[in-house]
């Protein structure tokens, strides 16, 4: 991992190596196959096929109530919430078949699938708690090793020289940027290989928007992040792979280039050009 | 005058009326509980047993009543907090929000909140004679837990309908399973459990007939949860029931001593559980 923006000072120096404390599977690719979901009988996703790629931006556009969100959840099991919701066809996390998992897997997929919620949602408790808790709950304990962790994730998404001397205080008095970047770290500290983002910009001011944005860019290098956003903008600045749905169908997916300038479908080219939203 | 600005003058008026009203009513009851009493109220009264002919003007103190009622209460809301916050969990966590089940167990909670205590006395005696047993420590403690146990549940159960969606989503994101989101529900809920802890306390210290028949009287400290024991409650009551006038103030008193104590309670127990609720998200 190389997202340190500065050395740790050597008396902080630890030879716990905070970024490999669970085992990670090789050649992880998250990918659909047939994916229809339901919501109490009603179709929200029909026959979906993507394939995310790997430590790329991945962003899905659509106009609202077009699946992206749901698309999303499906990933990481949260649709489990929804009341009445079935899944049918497939989504392969390396040997996960996420729709068939089991509630042990669920929670393994869920570590390796990281969320970064549309509103900044710390947990109940100190901003150090917030990041030790993900390690906790899957089995990562002592006083130094979870300090390296919580330090070395901080620096990752630069909250590290804002709140060093109060990291004790409760999360719930940090601003909303700097609790974004929060859950951010929050996610990382349990080494996801994909990152989940529900238009994690939108709830911040445009400021903490750029910020969190460039942290997304900056982490692509060893994360795959897979973002839905309604700023179309947004998507143009950092996508790498568009995926755009309409109606609970991929209408058209492909390399952010083609997409935005060339795209193949009439669809696309009404949307890209604002004739609905 | 615009109409409006009247009617809000009105009702500003009787908000006024009412809050004057109440603390009339505490101050009143206060200052009279405490103009009998404490005159009489001595270091021996609160410091010794009872000694011989106490309820007829003999010397001696309450201390019998005092220790037995914080045992009692003591006993009763740690017992109440273990079963009530897994009951509380389980309603808002493991079931459905329009589960049929847990309407049925929210409408059974509030059915035993509205039971008097005198009620929870005579079903409590009713199994003890069933199983052989005699009033006691135990048998009032835990007549005690299930009169309180409804007020803590009703009272959590309030709040933790209202943890929002994105907190459960957030834990379960990182991998949580249901039963590790408590970490996260008890600290959400933490100034809930604080005011349930209180609500229930003030409600089984003051409780004459619940443990009337199940924890006895004794002029003893109890050494063993099979013992009788003795209650504030029952204290005031058995003094009030004296010709003296002198014991009857004696009553007031004991009285005072539990005023204070459930002050002391209300007080250290906001304090101790405003550490944990700093944390809340809103």
């Amino acid at each position: 991992m190389n997202i340190f923006h500065r050395e740790p000072k050597a008396e902080n120096r630890t030879h716990f190596s905070v970024d490999r404390k669970f085992p990670h599977p090789e050649n992880l690719r998250l990918s659909t196959h047939a994916l229809s979901v339901y919501i109490g009988g009603n179709p929200i996703l029909k026959l979906v096929n993507v394939e995310i790629p790997k430590n790329k931006i991945t962003c899905i556009i659509g106009p609202s109530g077009c699946g992206k969100t749901t698309l999303l959840r499906t990933f990481n099991r949260l649709v489990d919430t929804i009341e009445g919701v079935k899944l049918e066809g497939v989504v392969m996390l390396g040997e996960h078949d996420i729709v068939r998992a089991a509630a042990s897997e669920i929670t393994e997929i869920r570590r390796l699938i990281g969320l970064v919620p549309q509103r900044p949602c710390p947990l109940p408790m100190s901003i150090y708690d917030n990041i030790a808790y993900g390690c906790r709950i899957h089995g990562i304990s002592g006083r130094k090793k979870l300090d390296a962790i919580v330090e070395y994730y901080l620096r990752a998404v630069g909250l590290w020289d804002e709140v060093c001397d109060r990291l004790h205080m409760p999360a719930s008095r940090l601003s909303g940027g700097q609790q974004q970047r929060l859950c951010l770290a929050r996610s990382l500290a349990i080494e996801p290989s994909y990152l989940l983002a529900d238009e994690s910009t939108s709830a911040l001011d445009p400021i903490s928007s750029r910020t969190v944005e460039e942290l997304f860019v900056k982490l692509k290098q060893d994360y795959s992040i897979v973002m839905v956003t309604h700023t179309l903008r947004q998507a143009k600045r950092i996508a790498d792979h568009v995926i755009f749905m309409y109606l609970g169908e991929v209408i058209e997916e492909g390399d952010a280039d083609q997409v935005f300038n060339h795209p193949r479908h009439e669809l696309t080219q009404q949307y890209l050009n604002g004739a609905f939203s | 005058m615009k109409r409006s600005i009247f009617e809000e003058k009105v009702f500003k008026a009787l908000m006024y009326a009412a809050i004057a009203l109440v603390m009339f009513f505490v101050a009143s009851v206060v200052l009279s509980v405490f103009k009998r009493g404490l005159p009489l109220l001595s270091w021996e009264m609160v410091s010794q047993l009872p000694g011989g002919g106490f309820y007829m003007g003999g010397g001696g103190g309450f201390l019998n009543a005092i220790v037995g009622s914080v045992y009692i209460v003591g006993g009763a809301t740690i017992l109440g907090l273990i079963i009530s916050i897994p009951v509380v969990f389980f309603l808002n966590v493991y079931l459905k929000p329009y589960s049929k089940f847990g309407f049925v167990a929210r409408l059974a909670y509030d059915v035993l909140f509205g039971i008097p205590s005198i009620v929870y006395g005579a079903f409590g005696f009713t199994i003890m004679i069933y199983l052989g047993l005699r009033a006691s420590l135990l048998g009032g403690t835990l007549v005690v837990t299930l009169l309180i146990i409804p007020i803590f549940i009703r009272s959590m159960d309030e709040v933790a309908k209202t943890i929002p969606s994105d907190l459960m989503e957030a834990a379960y994101s990182l991998g949580s399973t249901r039963w590790e989101t408590i970490g996260v529900i008890v600290r959400q809920i933490a100034p809930a459990i604080a005011t349930a802890t209180l609500l229930s306390i003030g409600r089984a210290i003051g409780d004459a007939a619940g443990v009337m028949f199940t924890a006895g009287f004794s002029d003893r400290i109890p050494t063993s949860l099979s013992q009788q024991t003795a209650t504030l409650p029952l204290s005031v009551y058995f003094q009030l029931q004296s010709p003296s006038l002198e014991v009857q103030d004696r009553a007031y008193a004991a009285a005072v001593v539990l005023t204070l104590i459930v002050l002391f309670l209300s007080i250290s127990g906001r304090i101790i559980m405003n550490r944990f609720s700093r944390n809340k998200i809103q």
